[in-house]
């Protein structure tokens, strides 16, 4: 951490701008967590002193230009195709470290089959899933996250099951897959759960690094904007709406099953 | 003593931090406007009661939220 | 002879070419006819450093292949016409993005699910992009097994020079045929340096490389356009190939690719024994086209006509005649569903504009 010195004393700066970030603000509205997000990718990135191993894969969304903000090689890919993409340049690069950055059209609706094939292969590579259950970037369409009764541009009358179907539970879909790693659902909505999505994010690029697979965090992230809400309360409604459809918590966790595997073997 | 430092032209006003810190430090004071046209929050610390608990930079989105803790000297 | 002489199949001796290119990604999603690519490649690529992944869809197959070649390695990809369709979509993101790589399309008939027949309904999906957007293909059409393999190798070259994709624009006829080939002409070769570019893990102490086909700010698309514009306009003057069989003394000029081409050399044959002087012309680039080349013989006294036998419903016609300038008659033989040309779908019709040659354009059609 640096030291500064103000008026004679010095101080340790505990909190700033992680490293693995540029000088360019992040152009999301106020209040989103794209930005968070970001924020807690990058620190873990300068925490596991990887930022000049990474290759970063932008999607279609509102992180379309995430390339700006994170601090090293980039590519933008077609809508829904990150996790192809990733695969191909992990495959060529098998030491560089991979990451898509997808929101919840890219990844659950046109992206549906690439992420599950990407996962079901077990590719090295670690995906950070925006959930915001909306469209941002086209304005608040619906997503195939959005919540039953959800209010969008085009469910003007709120998401309707019978026509649409309901809200689809990725981490719940992938999880199963013999390819995943390690897969979580975590939240943005307030500072305890920011820090417990990077501890989940961290450990998503540990599984990478350390060989053993597919690797997604789902991130409940809000859209004020097209939600309608203040910032505040669209973490709020992540706290109380979200995380009902989107029960929070670990679904794959590689680590935990060696160890229960290792257990039984000792004991057997 | 901790404190924070708000990068006003970082800052979106958004006020996700202001209901982070415990001891409501930091207020939504339209005082002056930044580069970008909007509102920076301030941090008003009279009592020193900052308590570096980093909770407003967890929060922040756009990490405009430096925070400071005093180097501890080594006692002789 | 060489001793690099083997016999074997288009689709396989193209695997084969990619190989002594230093190809070392292959992705692909299995059609007939060019399943022996895919084949081939699950079996022989790790022989040479490489990785093969059967893909998803051939929507996944490109994507992969794009981010493949960001890292700097050669990579190709193949399928059949209704994947090719699929392929589109991420070719418009690779030209945009100026990345090097090489596909090959072994055309079925079309549209729709069409027939597994050997077919040329792909000509205008490749030359003319094909996707989204303003952008080019350098294509590259075989006629023999001996192409095959050389034509890969030279899109994988081109592909670098250029940064740019290379198409490979086949059909299943000459994918499925066997003849010898004669690798003495592919040695074997690594890519060049692509590092002020390439993503990749060693960014300590120099700047970022980022890949990107947006620019929100119109001025700033215009530049990045200009930029492929004045690529393409270089590669038209630069990389224009084709190939002439008895063209110098030709009164009817037959312009055909792939498979087609190969018949007429047969027609030729037989009509020159009758007297008859019948010339072939056969772009190798069918873009870039040689449109200069095929101007002069327009231009000449001794050509009456040019005739254009295409397994379609007319397509490299329409760059023919773009050539040509309505200086002289072009006709047209069309042969599809998937039927294949006899020598005498193209003596017939030859015969008849020697004998009348003042006739203006005809379409002949024959199935
Ligand atoms: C092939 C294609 N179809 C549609 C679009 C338009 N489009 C851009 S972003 C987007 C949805 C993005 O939503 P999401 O992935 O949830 O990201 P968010 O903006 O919510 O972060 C769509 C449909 C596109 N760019 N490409
Ligand atoms: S539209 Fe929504 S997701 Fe996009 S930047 Fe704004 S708040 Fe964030
Ligand atoms: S560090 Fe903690 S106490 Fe200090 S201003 Fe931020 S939230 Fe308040
Ligand atoms: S959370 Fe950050 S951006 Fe939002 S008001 Fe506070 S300092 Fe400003
Ligand atoms: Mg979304």
């Amino acid at each position: 951490m640096d030291v500064i010195t103000i008026e004679g004393t010095e101080y340790k700066v505990v909190a700033e701008r992680p490293k693995s970030l540029t000088d360019t603000p992040f152009t999301y509205c106020p209040g989103c967590n794209h930005g968070t997000t970001h924020k807690i990718i990058a620190e873990v990135i300068d925490e596991l002193g990887i930022q000049h191993r990474c290759i970063g894969i932008a999607s279609v969304g509102c992180s379309v230009f995430s390339y700006e903000f994170f601090d090293f090689d980039f590519i933008s890919v077609p809508h829904g195709r990150a996790l192809a993409v990733a695969t191909g340049a992990k495959r060529m690069r098998p030491d560089s470290v991979l990451m898509t950055y997808q929101g919840d059209g890219d990844l659950a609706a046109i992206g549906t089959a690439e992420t599950i094939h990407a996962c079901n292969r077990g590719e090295r590579v670690t995906c950070i899933f925006v959930n915001n259950a909306i469209y941002g970037m086209t304005g608040g369409q619906m997503a195939p996250t959005t919540l039953l009764g959800m209010k969008t541009t085009t469910s003007p009358l709120g998401r309707d099951a019978k026509r649409i179907g309901w809200p689809m539970k990725m981490s719940e879909m992938l999880a199963p897959l013999q390819g995943a790693a390690y897969i979580a659902r975590v939240s943005m909505h307030d500072a305890k759960h920011i820090l417990k999505a990077k501890a989940a994010i961290k450990k998503a690029f540990r599984a990478q690094l350390e060989d053993k697979g597919f690797s997604m965090v789902e991130v409940l992230s809000n859209c004020n904007v097209n939600w309608h809400m203040t910032p505040q309360e669209g973490v709020k409604f992540i706290e109380e709406q979200m995380t009902k459809n989107f029960p929070l918590g670990v679904y794959k966790d590689v680590w935990q099953e060696e160890a229960a595997k290792q257990t039984a073997k000792e004991e057997g | 003593m901790p404190m924070i430092e708000i990068l006003d032209d970082a800052c979106k006003g958004c006020l996700l931090c202001v209901p982070a810190c415990p001891h409501e430090l930091i207020h939504n004071t339209k005082a002056k406007l930044n580069k970008r046209g909007l509102y920076p929050v301030e941090y008003v610390d009279p009592d020193g009661k900052c308590t570096g608990c980093r909770l407003c930079a967890i929060v922040c989105p756009d990490a405009a939220i430096r925070v400071y803790k005093e180097v501890k000297k080594k006692s002789a | 002879m060489s001793d690099e002489r083997v016999f074997m199949k288009g689709n396989h001796a193209a695997c084969e070419g990619a190989y002594r290119a230093g190809c070392k990604a292959y992705f692909g999603y299995p059609i007939t006819p060019q399943n022996e690519v895919t084949e081939y490649m699950s079996a022989h690529i790790w022989e040479h450093g490489g990785t093969f992944i059967q893909s998803e869809s051939e929507v996944a197959a490109i994507n992969m292949i794009m981010g493949a070649s960001a890292t700097g390695a050669r990579a190709m990809t193949s399928s059949s016409s209704p994947g090719i369709s699929l392929k589109q979509e991420g070719l418009s993101y690779i030209a945009m993005m100026e990345l090097p790589m090489v596909v090959m399309n072994v055309v079925r008939c079309g549209p729709g699910l069409g027939n597994i027949a050997p077919h040329q309904g792909d000509y205008f999906q490749t030359t003319k992009g094909g996707g989204h957007g303003d952008y080019r293909l350098i294509t590259l059409a075989p006629n023999s097994v001996q192409e095959m393999a050389q034509f890969i190798y030279d899109a994988f070259i081109l592909a670098d020079k250029w940064r740019n994709p290379a198409m490979v624009l086949t059909d299943g006829t000459i994918g499925q045929m066997m003849e010898p080939v004669d690798y003495a002409s592919m040695p074997w070769m690594d890519p060049p340096d692509k590092s002020e570019w390439q993503l990749d893990e060693f960014q300590e102490g120099r700047e970022r490389h980022v890949l990107t086909s947006i620019w929100l700010d119109p001025v700033d698309m215009a530049v990045a356009h200009e930029k492929l514009i004045d690529k393409y306009e270089r590669l038209k003057k630069e990389e224009v190939r084709y190939d002439e069989y008895l063209t110098e003394d030709a009164e009817v000029l037959v312009v055909a690719i792939g498979s087609p081409s190969r018949v007429t050399h047969s027609a030729i044959r037989i009509l020159r024994q009758e007297g008859l002087k019948v010339g072939l012309f056969r772009p190798i680039t069918v873009w870039p086209f040689p449109y200069d080349a095929i101007r002069k013989y327009a231009d000449s006294k001794r050509v009456k006509a040019i005739l254009v036998p295409e397994m379609n419903w007319g397509q490299m016609i329409e760059d023919v005649k773009l050539a040509v300038l309505d200086k002289k008659p072009v006709h047209f033989v069309a042969k599809h569903g998937g039927l294949t040309f006899t020598p005498e779908d193209l003596t017939e019709p030859i015969r008849a504009i020697l004998k009348n040659p003042e006739e203006p354009n005809t379409l002949w059609h024959v199935s």
